[in-house]
């Protein structure tokens, strides 16, 4: 009973921190980063509100689709915030609405490639010889298409459906995570913990997912974050050439496309979606340079 | 030397054999075949869309279709859809207008680039530095067309920067000064706009690097001999950033040739990227997937004298 009190004292770390402690503690110090993350929670919450009611019916403050021609192409005022579009539709309404559509293409259009570029990248560095080398020069080869012009491409031959958008981003830009996974693992694979797992007969994909993988979690985890704006700015970059979500489900991007034939008489078509998209895109990638910040263990001078 | 280029060579032609075989197998992605009409059209017949499938040998197995296509690329025996000219030469003669305006936008995207990234490497860890690397994400994350559309809506109304074509109107035998220098000015603001997010992403690339070196050996080394912080930075960390300095111009060059598709539509500039907007208007299929392919090959080329002179800057490289 007396015994057991000191050697506690002397056994547990006086303050308790682990490694994730300490880069969220790195993480929230940052200014920056919190004044991104709270864009990015209010983007969200936002998209999923609405979201939800617009399932049900309930849209706030306007229906985003009813027409109404007579209070066409108004400025911004009282009961419209944002102004109304060329057939009277609330410009907020649409925003609002579209926001739902936009960052989902952003978020599963992230997942989709993230998947891609964890598995071909783990495969990659794990295994090296041939298949590191196939693989790769396939990387190379992706990497030399501008991924705009191949995204476009395939979408104009597949058809233009919000499915099919998401899916074709999310498939040709994985190139990128696919390389730093692969670096990270041909530097994990010889590590003594890994060795020993092989010594003692694991299996290798009990070694690649359970072992290695969540070692490489911090910079895997910074990708995902930056390439959800990405995956925002190539829909609206589709929209532009009418490639993107069809109306009348209204996008960030097609808002702005709609609006582009009043661009010298309506300007408020234009400047705000854009907003939204440049508010949207600019908080994700903040928050992933102050994420790449703080689990960056190397020293950096000053 | 010539064994490093040689070797360079060698894999360059492996990666262009890979890049031909993505863009052409693109066609089939088209369900029911690339044609231009749409699956729901009564007016086409079975008939026609079997010729159109013959066109683009879809009726050959796979490996047969792949070789065909190629062959008929590079003979002329492609033809667009719109105006069943050779694809290959439509697509060529646009190449001088993309050269001359990507040239432009990878010229200030270096130059900007680095003295941006030198100085926030200079002001690292400062208030000036957080701000400026905010910055840099904020012209990263600006949608080109938007800021084009803005500029459009305020700046043009006041400034007489020519926003459309690649020649002013009304000069008709223009000396040959005159008229490159009228080019370039007409270049001037899409190349810009082009070149904002590159610009970003350049320093940001040159900031890194600089600061990474900061932590070498040979810096400390320096400083323990006593020299001035001054030369240590500029004459010792400086040179390192020669390497993005050279590889920038392979990694920004697909994200400009990308971003110049919606930039020379809305300017007018009859580059590739506006060829790439009409084919996708006009479903000229040939014209698209061929496009990929040369714009992907410049690219591969753009590539491969970058690894060159990079050899040539640091000798190291050679080895590998």
């Amino acid at each position: 009973m007396t015994t057991e009190a000191p050697i506690k004292a002397t056994s547990a770390p006086t303050p308790a921190t682990t490694p994730t402690k300490r880069v969220l503690r790195k993480f929230f110090a940052n200014p920056v980063a919190i004044g991104g993350l709270v864009v990015i929670l209010i983007f969200v919450l936002t998209a999923l509100i609405t979201g939800i009611c617009a399932l049900f019916g309930i849209y706030f403050p306007y229906d985003p689709n009813a027409t109404n021609l007579a209070i066409k192409l108004n400025p911004p005022s009282a009961a419209h915030w944002l102004g109304t579009d060329n057939l009277g539709r609330d410009v907020f309404s649409r925003l609002l609405n579209g926001s739902y559509i936009s960052l989902s293409v952003g978020f599963v259009a992230m997942a989709v490639s993230l998947l891609l570029g964890v598995v071909i990248g783990a495969v990659s560095g794990y295994y090296g010889g041939w298949i590191d080398n196939i693989l790769m020069r396939i990387v190379d080869a992706l990497l030399c298409f501008p991924s705009f012009f191949l995204i476009l491409t395939a979408v104009a031959l597949l058809g233009p459906d919000i499915r099919i958008i998401i899916l074709v981003i999310g498939l040709l830009s994985w190139t990128g995570t696919a390389r730093l996974v692969r670096a990270e693992f041909l530097t994990l694979r010889e590590t003594e913990y890994v060795r020993a797992a092989r010594a003692l007969g694991q299996r290798t994909w009990p070694i690649i997912f359970r072992h290695i993988l969540p070692n490489a979690f911090a910079p895997i985890f910074v990708t995902a974050v930056v390439g959800i704006p990405d995956a925002i700015l190539i829909e609206a970059g589709l929209s532009f050439i009418n490639l993107g979500v069809q109306p009348p489900q209204a996008t960030w991007g097609n808002i702005i496309t709609d609006g582009r034939s009043y661009l010298l008489d309506a300007w408020w078509l234009i400047v705000f979606p854009g907003l939204a998209i440049f508010l949207a895109a600019l908080s994700f990638y903040l928050v992933g340079d102050a994420l790449r910040a703080a689990t960056t263990t190397r020293q950096q001078s000053k | 030397m010539l064994n490093f280029i040689l070797r360079r060579l060698a894999i360059s032609s492996v990666l262009i054999f890979i890049i031909s075989i993505i863009s052409f197998l693109m066609i089939i992605l088209a369900p029911g075949g690339p044609n231009p009409w749409g699956e729901l059209n009564p007016k086409i017949t079975p008939q026609v869309k079997e010729m159109f499938r013959k066109k683009f040998h879809l009726d050959r197995p796979i490996h047969e279709q792949y070789f065909l296509n190629m062959r008929d690329l590079f003979t002329g025996r492609l033809k667009s859809i719109k105006d069943e000219r050779p694809v290959i030469s439509r697509i060529l003669e646009r190449l001088p207008a993309t050269l001359t305006l990507n040239l432009y936008a990878i010229s200030i995207s270096l130059i900007f680039g680095l003295l941006w990234g030198v100085w926030a490497a200079r002001h690292a860890g400062t208030t000036a530095d957080m701000l400026s690397s905010m910055g840099a994400f904020a012209l990263i994350a600006l949608p080109g067309f938007w800021v084009a559309y803005l500029i459009l809506i305020g700046l043009v109304n006041f400034a007489g920067v020519p926003v459309l074509g690649t020649q002013s109107y009304g000069i008709e035998f223009p000396s040959f000064a005159n008229l490159w220098l009228d080019r370039l000015w007409h270049v001037v603001l899409p190349g810009t706009i082009l070149a904002l997010g590159g610009i970003a992403v350049q320093s940001r690339y040159i900031r890194a690097t600089v600061l990474e070196a900061m932590n070498e050996d040979y810096i400390r080394t320096a400083r323990a001999k006593g020299l001035p912080e001054e030369t240590v930075f500029y004459k010792h960390a400086l040179r390192n950033a020669v390497r993005p300095l050279i590889t920038g111009i392979g990694s920004l060059l697909p994200a400009l040739i990308g971003g110049s598709l919606i930039i020379e539509t809305i300017f007018a500039y009859p580059g590739m990227g506006r060829l790439g907007y009409e084919a996708v208007l006009e479903r000229d299929y040939p014209t698209l997937v061929a496009l990929n392919f040369v714009v992907a090959a410049l690219i591969l080329l753009g590539n491969l004298i970058a690894d060159v002179l990079y050899a040539v800057v640091d000798p190291r490289v050679r080895l590998e």
